[in-house]
């Protein structure tokens, strides 16, 4: 039964330590773009001239050795004499509480309803912030750019990775079973698509889309377009099982009952080349994540002040802005974590849907 | 009655070093409730005799003539659709490989339950008691349990014996079993054979059972043709077979068995080997390696001899004079 199958792989996959760290991490990390505007604490467009480059605002506890929960002190920016550089001062005669549900900017949840409640924050003020990662260049929230940097690069690998995948499998399987004119049709058209150089391709379809658009619409425009040709190396890969699969008996076995050729590629090619799918989806997830930030610096994807993990870090280029602002490298962070998730989880799925190791050896 | 009409069939496949005539000129008849037997080296064209009458072979590069009748249909020339409802449904068929017969992904059961489930408008629960019944009548122990588990946790007794119960779950009229029990091991083998002849009469299905297996064919079968390089050299009763073979490759097959009064010697056994099917030699395809071997079976392809009981040969030895009329006897 269909049950049996879904119990066996949920058991195998827990076995595997590193998998459930990773969807764990995983779960956390969509959970938190999902409620990306109540965990942010400021707009991720806002910016404060006066803390630029501030670094990440300390959370206090106790006052005159006494508890009094968590606070923040007020700052004062000044300009170190001898180097100029801008320098943040704690103001211990101002005490601004961190509190819960605060009131601060307005958003549109989830773009449904309008409300300004956010989990934490200490309420708008000209000489305090509450930066748990610090503050950029313009003096935005770290955190709250990350947060929402997320969206784009979680999203857009994952449904870049999704549609190259299911076309690049159902292509190539179509390819490698009906051989003979469909294959050398398919396979030369690949060819030729594949023969574009990527940059100047890239930069041609970002001229296609209309200018008007959102930039994260853009992006996405742009990510399904690169799937459109990223499929490509899936297929190939995905002909070449196939043509070794088809010659299975059981292939000829599923023939014999007189099922369908549709049903024998979905239900019997396709699912066997899924140690392969599930291998390459979770490698280019990443690596879709990745090569965001390197569109981005093209210029053609992500522009200011939407954000994305990559264009955050790329304020983090400079040798001298790791060494006076190393909380830049926080978005670095979260692009690892997220990598590496992805990779134990597929790790994991490949060994937990292979039916001769999930088997207990008795 | 027949089920199955096979006329002057010909399955011939273009390659680059020349036409493979795989199966050349055959023609036979599938009677209804008998197992019939292809007997045959191997590459002598059985397994592409059966492939044809399921229509699984490509066209290009086969090129197939003659007529396939089932029950008065023809097949040759029909639809792929019209096909995948007559397979499974009206001919089932069984492997040589019951290991690799199965997609190593699901479990056995769910794989049965796709073969009925194409042709039957039964729901889930009611194919799911229908396989356990089966694989209960073929003799599964824990059939209930066995279900559930996957092609790799079973022996390949209980797989070839699970794979005879999905096909025949489907109630086809005929069965082709090609080479079923070459794989298995000698005990497996004859409980497998002992489960196919009773299924056979619980089920009423024809069999076409195909085998280079003299042994297993005494077991088994009706009637047997005994095929040699794409075509059929001999078509007897199984008895009569054993007793008077004609054909002189039939007469050497026999010979090349085991006895027990051979030991020590060297066994018997036919000189030189099949011929490669791209260069089949002019008129009788076995006359190199004939010892009966004239001038005209050098010449010309010899016509079916009919004697009594349906005994019937294809060989110039038997020949009454005008049929060779014209060359030189040596």
């Amino acid at each position: 039964m269909k049950g049996n199958t879904a119990v066996r792989v949920r058991k195998a996959f827990f076995k595997h330590k590193l998998g459930i760290v990773g969807i764990i991490i995983l779960i956390l990390l969509y959970l938190m773009i999902l409620f990306a505007d109540f965990l942010a604490p400021y707009n991720y467009k806002n910016t404060k001239r006066d803390f630029t480059f501030s670094e990440p605002t300390k959370i206090h506890w106790r006052k005159d050795d006494k508890f009094v929960g968590p606070f923040v002190y007020g700052m004062t920016r000044s300009r170190d004499p001898v180097t100029f550089a801008v320098k943040y001062v704690e103001d211990q005669e101002k005490v601004y509480p961190v509190k819960f549900f605060v009131r601060g900017e307005t958003y549109k949840f989830w773009g449904l309803w309008e409300t300004d409640v956010h989990l934490f924050g200490i309420g708008q003020h000209d000489d305090a912030v509450l930066y748990l990662f610090g503050g950029d260049r313009f003096g935005r929230d770290l955190f709250s750019r990350v947060l929402i940097g997320g969206r784009v690069s979680l999203t857009a690998g994952l449904i870049g990775t999704f549609i190259a995948v299911v076309i690049g499998a159902i292509v190539g399987a179509f390819s490698g079973y009906f051989g003979g004119w469909i294959d050398v049709t398919i396979q030369r058209l690949i060819e030729i698509l594949r023969s574009f150089p990527r940059i100047p391709l890239w930069l041609a379809l970002a001229m296609l889309l209309p200018p008007t658009w959102p930039s994260t619409t853009v992006y996405l425009g742009i990510v399904i377009v690169l799937s459109f040709i990223g499929w490509m190396g899936v297929a190939r890969v995905i002909r070449g099982m196939v043509l070794s699969l088809r010659e299975k008996e059981y292939v000829l076995a599923a023939q014999v009952i007189g099922q369908s050729n549709f049903k024998i590629i979905t239900k019997h090619l396709i699912p066997n080349t899924i140690t392969y799918l599930v291998v390459v989806s979770t490698l280019s997830i990443p690596g879709m994540i990745l090569g965001e930030s390197s569109i981005s610096f093209l210029g053609l994807g992500i522009k200011e002040p939407m954000t994305s993990w990559g264009l955050l870090l790329k304020q983090a280029q400079s040798l001298s802005d790791i060494q006076s602002h190393p909380w830049l490298m926080i978005p670095g962070l979260f692009i690892i974590l997220a990598v590496l998730s992805f990779n134990f989880v597929g790790d994991a799925l490949r060994d937990a849907l292979d039916p001769y190791r999930a088997v207990d050896k008795v | 009655m027949s089920i199955i009409q096979v006329e002057r069939l010909k399955s011939h496949f273009k390659t680059d070093e020349g036409i493979v005539k795989a199966v050349d000129d055959i023609s036979f008849e599938l009677r209804d409730n008998e197992i019939l037997a292809l007997v045959g080296e191997s590459g002598c064209g059985k397994s592409v005799t059966v492939q044809t009458i399921m229509g699984l072979l490509k066209c290009p590069p086969a090129i197939i003539e003659g007529s396939i009748k089932y029950l008065g249909k023809e097949l040759i020339g029909m639809s792929n659709k019209a096909y995948q409802r007559l397979r499974g449904k009206e001919i089932g068929m069984i492997f040589q490989e019951p290991m690799s017969a199965f997609d190593p992904l699901y479990t056995v059961g769910e794989q049965a339950c796709e073969a009925v489930s194409v042709h039957s408008k039964l729901d889930k629960a009611g194919i799911r008691d229908k396989i356990i019944a089966m694989f209960n009548k073929v003799g599964i122990p824990e059939a209930e349990s066995r279900y559930d588990e996957y092609p790799h946790q079973m022996s390949g007794g209980m797989l070839q014996r699970m794979l005879i119960a999905m096909t025949l779950a489907c109630d086809p009229n005929v069965l082709i079993a090609d080479e079923p029990t070459t794989a298995l091991d000698v005990t497996i083998q004859a409980q497998v054979l002992n489960l196919m002849r009773d299924l056979q009469k619980e089920f009423n299905t024809s069999i076409i059972f195909i085998t280079h297996d003299l042994g297993v064919v005494a077991e088994l079968a009706d009637r047997i043709h005994v095929m040699y390089a794409g075509k059929i050299v001999e078509k007897a009763q199984v008895v009569e077979l054993f007793d008077r073979p004609k054909h002189p490759y039939t007469k050497g097959l026999l010979a090349s068995r085991l006895k027990r009064d051979l030991k020590g010697q060297i066994l018997p056994f036919i000189k030189g080997t099949v011929p490669r099917a791209f260069e089949f030699p002019k008129g009788c395809r076995f006359h190199p390696r004939c010892p009966h071997a004239m001038e005209i079976c050098r010449q010309r392809d010899p016509e079916p001899v009919v004697f009594e009981n349906g005994h019937s040969c294809s060989c110039w030895l038997y020949a009454s004079n005008n049929n060779i009329d014209g060359v030189d006897k040596t």
